[in-house]
């Protein structure tokens, strides 16, 4: 069992609140990525949940059991760090047993459950190596062994991914999702990386300003948004945003008539994801290409929009656009968002 | 090849010997005396003094200064003395060096930058001035000509704290955060983490208490009149002012042999932690 409860969890920082009234719970075995801005209080709050840093206020339960007071060590959860934190002067193998060391394991015992460790991750030719001599995903891996030798209720992992190159990056994540499906354990991960977080959560949590913006499913949060917040900071490229009042003048009367008609009076802007913006074959929407950003796949091109923001649109990458450029665009109204004055979402009727 | 060329190549050669000129220069002016004090106890005595000097022993007298040196003055008590000192300063200041400068870098402290300014202030007392006030209190403790007089003022070390401070602060707090999730006690992580993280500016603070203790003069002579617990430093100064004799300057350049001998070993031995942990403190300062 690995569950954890966050109940009213705050942090101050002398007169900085970073976190705020937090309540959340992540369920046994469940893979949960905390992602949002800089700041945001992503890692506080994974400091906190390991006992690393202390709460100002409320409650941490994991299995239930309020460990707000106990020690970071007997909390049952291992973390891994954004900067690998290996001990330098230790060995691959030392790193790994060094828990076991300080806890009074018996040397002979120590070994065994490293190499079985090492051995599910693919280590035992580098135990003997130091930290020095290891490449970045090897470090990573030492790092991730070192917490599973602790056989933890939870791992806790501090944008563990974020000194790897893109295409480790990806082995990397896979090889997270294969280990939690082997070890079964709760996972929370922090990251700002939304690639990671789409496709390593079970659940996403979006933090911003130390509050929780929205939690639920990766496919929820990007099709159904809570506030301007998260709909802008889930998806790549941004949603695009556009105040109603604008769309009759754009000549866009039949969108600003779905909108009307889906979200009620009370809309004053809609979101659309630009896979959704489309070239049209004719139509009144038209605007001037600025830039295009070719990716093999796909093709992102940027249209002049209605205020400083350009529009974003996706297409395949056989779509050619010229900069400068005016093409007449159509828009898919099926996955459209409304959003009310306070930028909160609106519910479909 | 034109002249401006030519000019151009070899200038850099130039300026390469004329730079090595100028240190070798430096590096005689600094190693004469050395190499005077040598070369001087193993000369005759009237040879010493002698105008112009020899720089070569033109009678050499073997090592019988070395032995007037030890009939003289009970030379291997104050090796032994000064051994003493210097190693017990050098393995307290390096220990209570690294706990002050762990707390004063990783551990939020009431006061604690107030504290760090005060300890590293005392760095601008010259010693002289604080001779007084050191003895009146060893005398209250009774410590007047024991080894605790001489040793236990030189425990504490402002400039280790203020170095080992600057190295600990570089340590990454996330390997102090792991020990801790990992379930190292506190002690644990200072002694096993932190600690061998620190050698090579352990090893310069090491060598730099070790030539300044050993060469410590001042205190030792204020705070022991015994002759049994005098160090090297105060003990040659019986062959250079005797009572009631003539200085005896081939025994005092042996006994100052001896007494450096020690010094340039340690260096030596540790000279590749001593001018990397200096640079890194530099740097890291």
């Amino acid at each position: 069992m690995g569950s954890i409860e966050l109940k009213s969890v705050s942090k101050r920082f002398s007169t900085f609140e970073a976190i705020r009234s937090i309540e959340l719970k992540v369920e046994d075995r469940e893979r949960v990525v905390f992602v949002g801005p800089s700041g945001c209080g992503k890692s506080t709050l994974l400091r906190l949940i390991c006992g690393i840093d202390d709460v100002t206020e409320g409650r941490i339960l994991i299995d239930g059991v309020d460990v707000t007071a106990v020690g970071s060590a007997k909390r049952g959860v291992a973390m891994v760090f954004q900067n690998y934190a290996l001990y330098p002067h230790m060995t691959a193998e030392q790193n790994m047993a060094f828990s076991l060391r300080v806890g009074g394991v018996p040397k002979g015992e120590r070994k065994e459950i490293v190499r079985s460790v090492a051995a599910i991750l693919q280590l035992e030719h580098l135990l003997h190596r130091y930290p020095k001599q290891l490449s970045g995903g090897q470090r990573q891996r030492v790092a991730i062994g070192r917490a599973m030798v602790r056989r933890p209720k939870a791992f806790l992992f501090d944008e563990p991914l974020s000194n790897l190159d893109a295409a480790l990056r990806v082995d990397m994540r896979l090889e997270i999702i294969r280990l939690h499906e082997q070890l079964k354990t709760t996972m929370i991960y922090v990251t700002h990386d939304q690639a990671e977080a789409m496709t390593l959560a079970d659940r996403i949590v979006v933090l911003n300003h130390g509050n929780i913006e929205q939690v639920d499913t990766p496919r929820n949060i990007y099709h159904h948004p809570a506030n301007t917040f998260v709909a802008r900071f889930i998806g790549s490229p941004r949603i695009n945003l556009i105040e109603v009042d604008r769309l009759a003048t754009a000549g866009l009367d039949e969108l600003l008539t779905v909108a009307a008609r889906a979200f009620g009076p009370k809309v004053k802007s809609v979101g659309i994801r630009p896979e959704m913006l489309q070239l049209g074959e004719s139509g009144p929407f038209s605007r001037y290409c600025r830039n295009v950003e070719y990716f093999g796949s796909e093709t992102i091109a940027y249209f002049e929009g209605f205020d400083e923001a350009l529009l974003a649109a996706k297409a395949t990458g056989e779509t050619h656009f010229q900069p400068g450029q005016a093409y007449t665009l159509s828009i898919d109204t099926s996955g459209l968002v409304g959003f009310d004055a306070n930028g909160n979402a609106l519910l479909a009727r | 090849m034109n002249r401006s060329s030519r000019e151009k190549s070899r200038s850099p050669l130039a300026r390469q010997w004329l730079g090595t000129l100028i240190v070798a220069a430096f590096a005689l002016a600094f190693a004469f005396p050395v190499y005077f004090m040598v070369s001087s106890a193993f000369k005759a005595e009237n040879e010493i003094l002698a105008i112009p000097i020899h720089l070569v022993p033109y009678e050499f007298a073997g090592l019988e200064e070395f032995r007037r040196a030890m009939e003289i003055a009970p030379l291997g008590n104050y090796v032994w003395n000064s051994a003493l000192v210097s190693f017990v300063n050098v393995v307290c200041t390096l220990l209570l060096s690294a706990m002050a400068g762990y707390g004063f870098a990783k551990f939020d402290l009431p006061f604690k930058n107030f504290l760090f300014f005060f300890v590293i202030s005392t760095m601008m007392i010259p010693q002289q001035i604080l001779v007084v006030p050191l003895f009146v209190e060893i005398k209250y403790f009774g410590w007047v000509n024991t080894y605790w007089g001489l040793i236990v003022p030189g425990l504490m070390n402002a400039f280790g704290v203020f170095m080992m401070r600057q190295f600990i602060a570089e340590v990454p707090n996330e390997i102090i955060e792991a020990g801790r999730a990992d379930g190292a006690s506190e002690v644990q992580i200072f002694v096993i983490l932190v600690l061998p993280l620190l050698l090579p500016a352990l090893a310069s603070l090491a060598i730099i208490i070790f030539i300044w203790s050993w060469g410590n003069f001042l205190w030792p002579l204020v705070a022991v009149t015994n002759e049994k617990l005098a160090v090297l430093a105060v003990g040659i100064t019986n062959y250079t002012q005797p009572y009631q004799r003539q200085p005896m300057w081939g025994a005092a350049m042996a006994a100052a042999t001896l007494t450096t001998l020690p010094v340039l070993i340690v260096f030596l031995a540790f000279q590749r932690h001593f001018v990397k942990g200096i640079t890194a403190a530099a740097i890291k300062g």
